[in-house]
């Protein structure tokens, strides 16, 4: 294994709310009394099922409940072992699958208002991404808006599959807010589930929804790309979490080639798509999908003509990898200093604000 | 470098085109507006032919959802996989650094001044009253 070096950066890690009764404190008295009067007793997504191995890594399980809930365990298991300088929290919740814009924007405040509370003020390593809802697009401007003042928010958390392509304009005033305030754009693994979770339609098993994410993701990079996100919005960083990124190089091949061929149909894509991804987009490390030996993982590296597109994290408490083998054998250790340092500085325009 | 007469100038109008060969090499000959241009006949990418290809103007846009388009005629499109070429300097609008088209300078001449020649006319009969595309290479 590769050594992580001191001070790491931990650009994925995921907190749970440990039911909804711990967000009772932080909803306003309509959405707490309906909680009641509807049975509401949880609001978790069938992304991650509670007892999917992938979930939580065995060693990280707690004896009952939802892994990751409390600020102890997560400093305990997650930022102490790796001597983590700061880890950011993107919180997965239900919030994003409800249909009701108003309910969804009510829990969105909530959570983030927990995440303050529970987590950023109680844990000084600790940043956090912005739930949004993302059900209405003004209401998620609202809410960014509102909690940009914390400086502790450091990006905006929006899932992989959602309603449409995240290129299209109507997404467009999340990008402008993100880019006024430092924000990065976070895309994480996941689904609103008002879509089949993969483009063929909706699979049997919970390995065909975890694999197909890398689908959802190339399309939305390709989708972002081709609607000329980028040429609005040239500052925006869009980070994808949990993504893999071994697809990266052959996707960024084919698409470069039908962009050469129908560039004149999109002529504001000036640059060729890996240019942009270059300049623009990163990717957290863990998954690292398993390649055979270390010898393919370095030629797939060579393949990405970029050491800076990676981004530490551990996707804790899901199980990515054993021990505190957070980073992949072979590395150099100025790759590993990038990935676990550098490039998350580079990305996170907030955390060289808030961080010495 | 020798200078080469290659079709009257009747033969390629306005807008059109035509391939010939010089020095055994396929030249794509345009007429833009009146004015002549020749480039290799072979793609850089993968070798299609040039002369088939559409002829098309320069989209371009400083935002997304604009088309500012000019230099209608000037752009030429690959017929095998689309990459456009500018007709007039044979540069790559998808891969300007490392792919560019061989251009050659064309002009017309006078049949008068063809005969008297340093010309090699190659493959057609030249007579005193016509215009003529020369190629240069």
């Amino acid at each position: 294994m590769t050594a992580l070096p001191e001070g790491a950066i931990d650009c994925d890690i995921h907190p749970s709310v440990p039911s909804v009764q711990a967000l009772m404190p932080y909803l306003e008295d309509h959405w707490r009394e309906q909680v009641v009067m509807r049975g509401i007793d949880e609001l978790n997504s069938i992304s991650y099922p509670l007892n999917s191995p992938l979930t939580c890594r065995a060693d990280w399980k707690p004896a009952a409940g939802r892994p990751a809930a409390d600020v102890a365990t997560v400093a305990r298991q997650a930022l102490d072992p790796f001597r983590t300088s700061v880890a950011i929290a993107n919180c997965l919740y239900g919030v994003q699958l409800l249909f009701s814009e108003d309910m969804g924007a009510a829990f969105a405040r909530a959570v983030n208002d927990w995440m303050v509370k529970e987590w950023l003020d109680k844990e000084p390593r600790l940043r956090a991404s912005i739930v949004v809802p993302t059900q209405n697009v003004e209401m998620a401007v609202d809410e960014i808006n509102r909690c940009a003042t914390d400086k502790r928010f450091v990006q905006v958390l929006l899932l992989v599959s959602g309603d449409t392509p995240l290129g299209r304009r109507h997404h467009w005033p999340i990008y402008a807010a993100c880019e006024k305030h430092g924000l990065a754009v976070g895309i994480h693994a996941g689904s609103s589930y008002h879509n089949p979770p993969t483009p063929v339609g909706w699979p049997s098993y919970y390995t065909e929804d975890y694999v197909g994410q890398a689908q959802a993701f190339q399309t939305q990079l390709t989708s972002m790309i081709c609607e000329g996100v980028f040429t609005k919005f040239p500052h925006l960083k869009v980070v994808l979490l949990e993504s893999g990124f071994t697809w990266l190089p052959a996707h960024l091949w084919r698409l470069t080639k039908y962009w050469r061929g129908l560039r004149m149909e999109i002529p504001w894509v000036d640059r060729a798509p890996g240019d942009i991804v270059r300049s623009n987009v990163r990717f957290s490390l863990q998954p690292v999908d398993g390649p055979p030996d270390q010898e393919s993982l370095l030629k797939l590296f060579d393949h990405m003509q970029s050491d800076e597109l990676l981004l530490f994290s551990t996707d804790y408490p899901h199980h990515q990898f054993d021990g505190n083998a957070a980073l992949p054998d072979g590395l150099s250790p100025e790759l590993a200093r990038k990935i676990a340092i550098d490039n998350p500085r580079a990305t996170y325009a907030r955390l060289m604000e808030t961080v010495g | 470098m020798s200078r080469h007469v290659v079709a009257t100038a009747q033969e390629i109008p306005e807008g059109g085109r035509k391939l010939v060969t010089v020095r055994g090499r396929p030249i794509a000959i345009f007429n833009l507006k009146g004015e002549y241009f020749g480039m290799l006949n072979r793609c850089p990418h993968q070798g299609g032919p040039m002369c088939e290809g559409l002829i098309t103007g320069l989209r371009e846009a400083k935002q997304p959802g604009e088309y500012l388009y000019s230099r209608k005629g000037e752009i030429v499109r690959c017929p095998w996989h689309g990459w456009e070429f500018d007709i007039k300097t044979g540069q790559s609008y998808v891969d300007p650094d490392k792919t560019r088209i061989r251009t050659y300078p064309v002009e017309v001449e006078a049949g008068a001044a063809v005969v008297n020649g340093p010309y090699v006319a190659e493959t057609i009969p030249v007579s005193v009253e016509e215009q003529y595309v020369v190629v240069e290479m």
